[in-house]
């Protein structure tokens, strides 16, 4: 059953309010709370182990699929492989994500890996979003490890936004991407970190393939006292284009370390990186004051479109 | 009206106290167009930060219609309608320009007719700049002009613009000196321009030449132009001295 508190979960993480038209899974605290498969998507569960496969088949055009996590329990710890096969000439988009609601003062955990095998000449827009909250009074702690393995074939794109909203305790991120030729992938992270909370997030994009491109776009905001580490690599080993830029906002006594690495092993191989770290700029905030805002408005402001 | 009464701003420097204002007393009466010119370092911008509330004076009082701002912060004087257009104005990441006039206007949806009206006034198209973020994708000129345009969107009752026209190019200049003749002929608003250009400071009222941390001059621009013209020469020993041969 959806309660209140899943369904402002399913929001949050999923942009989720009723139910929608698509194909849907929702797993709730390890069961299966809803599955829907449609004409062109099927969603089937495993046998072998906990999680689901997404079938969609070639030329599915216009689809959503949803499929999100969510945990009321305290103390529960789970491990998902959610696999997908996406068809050739594929255009779709797949909405993610876990939310955490921790009724008590254990520890909740999700563990997920994400598997994409995606045909050549598909569009994929895929997004995950993780949230994480305690009920009143209560202290146990969020962790989620999300793991995102993507086989991108040929003339294939794929934007990937991955999103921390907040209230993850500690996180480990694992995220590759294996590109054939002329395929393009865009990695748009987005993480927030507060009070006492650990994050790191490893990615890994290789561009195997003649003309591939990656991006990766990572802004970050660490405020308090936790702590936040990047491992962005771009490896080129073909003619390609590759750039990884990492910005992060450092607040109070956090601290953040930002480790991009570019690997090139084709002469033709094209690769940026760019890695940022520094406090909002005094004028930055000066200037939205001047338009009347109160100093916390300002400070708020930079970081709502800092994490936009 | 605003009155700044014997404002002095003093900073330590390595070389002991150094003066950067000194005893400036001013007054500007509503709805005129004042220009402040004079040499770099001379302390126009300083004066006009202290305007704003940017840099607080190390003496004197602030009067804004009647009321003392002296002790007043940026944000509280910012709702009095005091305005303030910086010379290099900051960049923002995943702020849009949108964003930024809809939070210069108080609102949170600004129509697309009035960002278009704002933006054209700085000689920028609305389709082409909305929907950008101010960051470093923006070159200085049109993060000035956006400045500019978040000026004219915050509607203030009292603009200052510090050296609108630098980085801007000659045909955005020309745009911009007709919005703010047009600001000026409407009555709407008090303004302070920090310029060097002709064209702005023959619009002005008055202009107040600020040199020395002190007020050097000031009159009409028929009265201060050719004073102007004359300390330019002046500041060059070689040229006095070719035109005195002359």
């Amino acid at each position: 059953m959806i309660t209140d508190i899943d369904a402002k979960l399913l929001e949050k993480i999923a942009d989720l309010t009723g139910k929608p038209a698509g194909a849907i899974n929702i797993r709730k605290d390890s069961g299966c709370e809803a599955r829907q498969s449609t004409e062109h998507i099927e969603i089937a569960g495993k046998t072998d182990k906990p999680g689901i496969d997404i079938r969609i088949r070639p030329g599915t055009r216009g689809e959503k699929c949803y499929i999100p996590v969510i945990i009321s329990k305290t103390g529960l710890t789970e491990m998902v492989y959610n696999d997908f096969y996406v068809g050739d000439g594929s255009d779709v988009e797949i909405v993610a994500g876990c939310g955490i609601h921790n009724s008590g003062c254990d520890e909740s955990r999700h563990d997920g890996v994400h598997t994409f095998y995606i045909g050549k000449n598909c569009r994929v827009r895929y997004t995950e979003k993780h949230y994480g909250e305690n009920a009143p009074e209560q202290t146990g702690r969020n962790v989620m490890n999300p793991q995102t393995i993507v086989y991108l074939g040929e003339g294939s794109t794929m934007e990937m936004e991955t999103v921390q909203i907040r209230g993850i305790d500690s996180t480990k991120r694992f995220t590759k991407f294996v590109c054939e030729a002329g395929s393009e992938v865009v990695v748009t992270e987005r993480l927030l970190t507060h009070g006492r909370q650990i994050a790191e997030s490893e990615m890994e994009i290789e561009l195997n393939g003649a003309d591939a491109k990656g991006r990766v776009i990572s802004r970050s905001v660490a405020q308090d006292e936790s702590e936040q580490v990047f491992y962005p690599r771009m490896v080129g080993n073909a003619q390609c284009f590759g750039h990884v830029q990492c910005d992060s906002i450092i607040m109070g006594s956090a601290k953040v370390k930002s480790i991009p690495a570019i690997a090139a092993n084709c002469t033709d191989a094209q690769l940026v990186h760019e890695a940022a770290i520094g406090k909002i700029a005094g004028d930055q905030l000066l200037k939205l004051e001047t338009l009347g805002l109160s100093p916390e408005e300002a400070e708020e402001t930079i970081l709502k479109g800092f994490l936009a | 009206m605003l009155e700044l009464k014997h404002i002095s701003y003093r900073v330590s420097a390595p070389e002991g106290e150094l003066d950067i204002l000194k005893d400036v007393s001013l007054t500007i009466p509503d709805e005129k167009l004042v220009v402040f010119t004079g040499p770099n370092g001379g302390g126009k911008t300083t004066l006009a930060k202290i305007i704003m509330g940017l840099i607080r004076p190390t003496a004197g009082q602030i009067v804004y219609d009647g009321q003392d701002i002296t002790d007043l912060d940026i944000t509280q004087r910012a709702r009095l309608g005091i305005s303030y257009g910086f010379q290099q104005p900051p960049r923002f990441k995943g702020i849009t320009v949108q964003d930024l006039l809809q939070l210069a206007a108080g609102e949170n949806r600004l129509s697309k007719d009035r960002c278009c009206h704002y933006l054209t006034s700085v000689g920028l198209c609305a389709n082409d700049y909305l929907d950008r973020e101010v960051d470093v994708s923006l070159s200085g000129g049109e993060v000035k002009r956006i400045e500019i345009a978040t000026i004219l969107a915050r509607d203030g009752r009292f603009m200052i613009f510090d050296e609108p026209e630098a980085g801007i190019d000659l045909w955005s200049f020309a745009r911009l000196t007709e919005t703010f003749e047009q600001i000026h002929a409407r009555r709407s608003a008090t303004m302070v321009i920090i310029s060097h250009q002709e064209r702005i400071i023959r619009l002005a009222d008055e202009i107040i030449v600020v040199a020395g941390g002190q007020i050097a001059h000031r009159g009409t621009t028929e009265e201060i132009f050719p004073l102007i013209l004359a300390d330019t020469l002046g500041s060059c020993p070689v040229m006095t001295r070719k035109e005195a041969a002359q």
